[in-house]
């Protein structure tokens, strides 16, 4: 047996529709530790910006909302280009599928170059905590903190994002070997991760790029 | 099916992309600490929108909202015990 004819229920499950719930249900529960993995790095932010709002107003307008406002864009994008690719998957469209992952893939890449750039730009304007890190006005040290937040929350993001892309090329890979003709799930799963590094992503916009209006 | 016509996946695109054109924009507005609270309430609207038709909470199970809601519920009690503590010193 090969994997395209072997049956695609584990023998611990009644049906196909009991797989999918668990391996869904599995994933959230999944995605709910994670809130709490990025909880913590929020807590901080909203504990610190509490106690420290005026300077956290001023070091965040030194970061280029160009930036942060267009990745949110690329990313919202590659969310749906995700939800067309699930859809693909689950119609059995096996071409559409495999050039839908790519283009997630692709923008989530752009999403990574760009932040290359930002982070480059946050160098040379020694805004990186440690690194020759220099402030203008008063509260030099808490406004460094609000700069470790931010390297340490779109890190932390970054991070996730660059396994997102792996997981989608390696979709990609199966896909277009024909692996997901009978059973999607896996597609749907990275989905559902891919769309919660959004989610973080649409919080982190305003709360580190807008906080104090420009 | 799990998933939705390509239409409905397009449609919350365009919102989301709305969305974030009306909190990028307030974002040069000054409304005091107005802007903190508008900003999240979009950002929630947002996430709710991602949740609801592109991680298809719409249709699920309700264990999967179960799941869904504890995961935000737990969050909140982390913040609002934490922040109740500093609020109050």
């Amino acid at each position: 047996m090969n994997a395209t004819t072997t049956a695609v229920v584990a023998e611990q499950f009644d049906d196909i529709q009991q797989q999918h719930s668990a391996a869904k249900l599995g994933m959230w529960i999944f995605l709910a530790t994670e809130v709490m993995f990025f909880g913590g790095l929020f807590l901080a932010y909203t504990v610190y910006r509490f106690t420290y709002g005026h300077v956290f107003a001023l070091a965040s307008r030194h970061l280029d909302d160009v930036f942060g406002g267009a990745n949110t864009a690329v990313l919202l994008f590659s969310s749906l280009l995700m939800a067309l690719a699930v859809r693909a998957a689950e119609l059995g469209r096996r071409k559409q599928l495999v050039r839908l992952l790519l283009a997630t893939a692709l923008f989530g890449i752009l999403f990574m170059t760009i932040k290359g750039f930002e982070y480059r730009k946050d160098f040379v304007e020694h805004l990186v905590p440690r690194f020759d890190f220099r402030w203008d006005g008063s509260d030099a040290a808490n406004a460094e903190l609000f700069f470790w937040i931010y390297f340490a929350l779109t890190g932390l993001h970054a991070i996730h994002v660059t396994v997102g892309i792996a997981l989608i090329l390696v979709l990609a890979a199966l896909a277009s070997a024909g692996k997901f003709s009978q059973n999607f799930m896996p597609v749907e799963i990275t989905g559902l991760y891919w769309h919660f590094v959004d989610i973080i992503w649409v919080f982190l916009f305003p709360l580190l790029y807008l906080a104090g209006h420009r | 099916m799990t998933t939705s016509s390509p239409k409905l996946y397009w449609k919350t695109f365009i919102a989301l992309m709305a969305l974030l054109a009306i909190t990028w924009s307030v974002g040069y507005i000054d409304l005091g600490p107005f802007n903190l609270v508008f900003a999240l309430a979009i950002a929630m609207a947002k996430a709710v929108l991602i949740m609801l038709f592109f991680m298809h909470i719409r249709g699920g199970s309700k264990l999967l909202h179960f799941v869904a809601v504890a995961g935000v519920l737990w969050l909140l009690i982390l913040l609002s015990l934490v922040l109740g503590d500093y609020v109050t010193r």
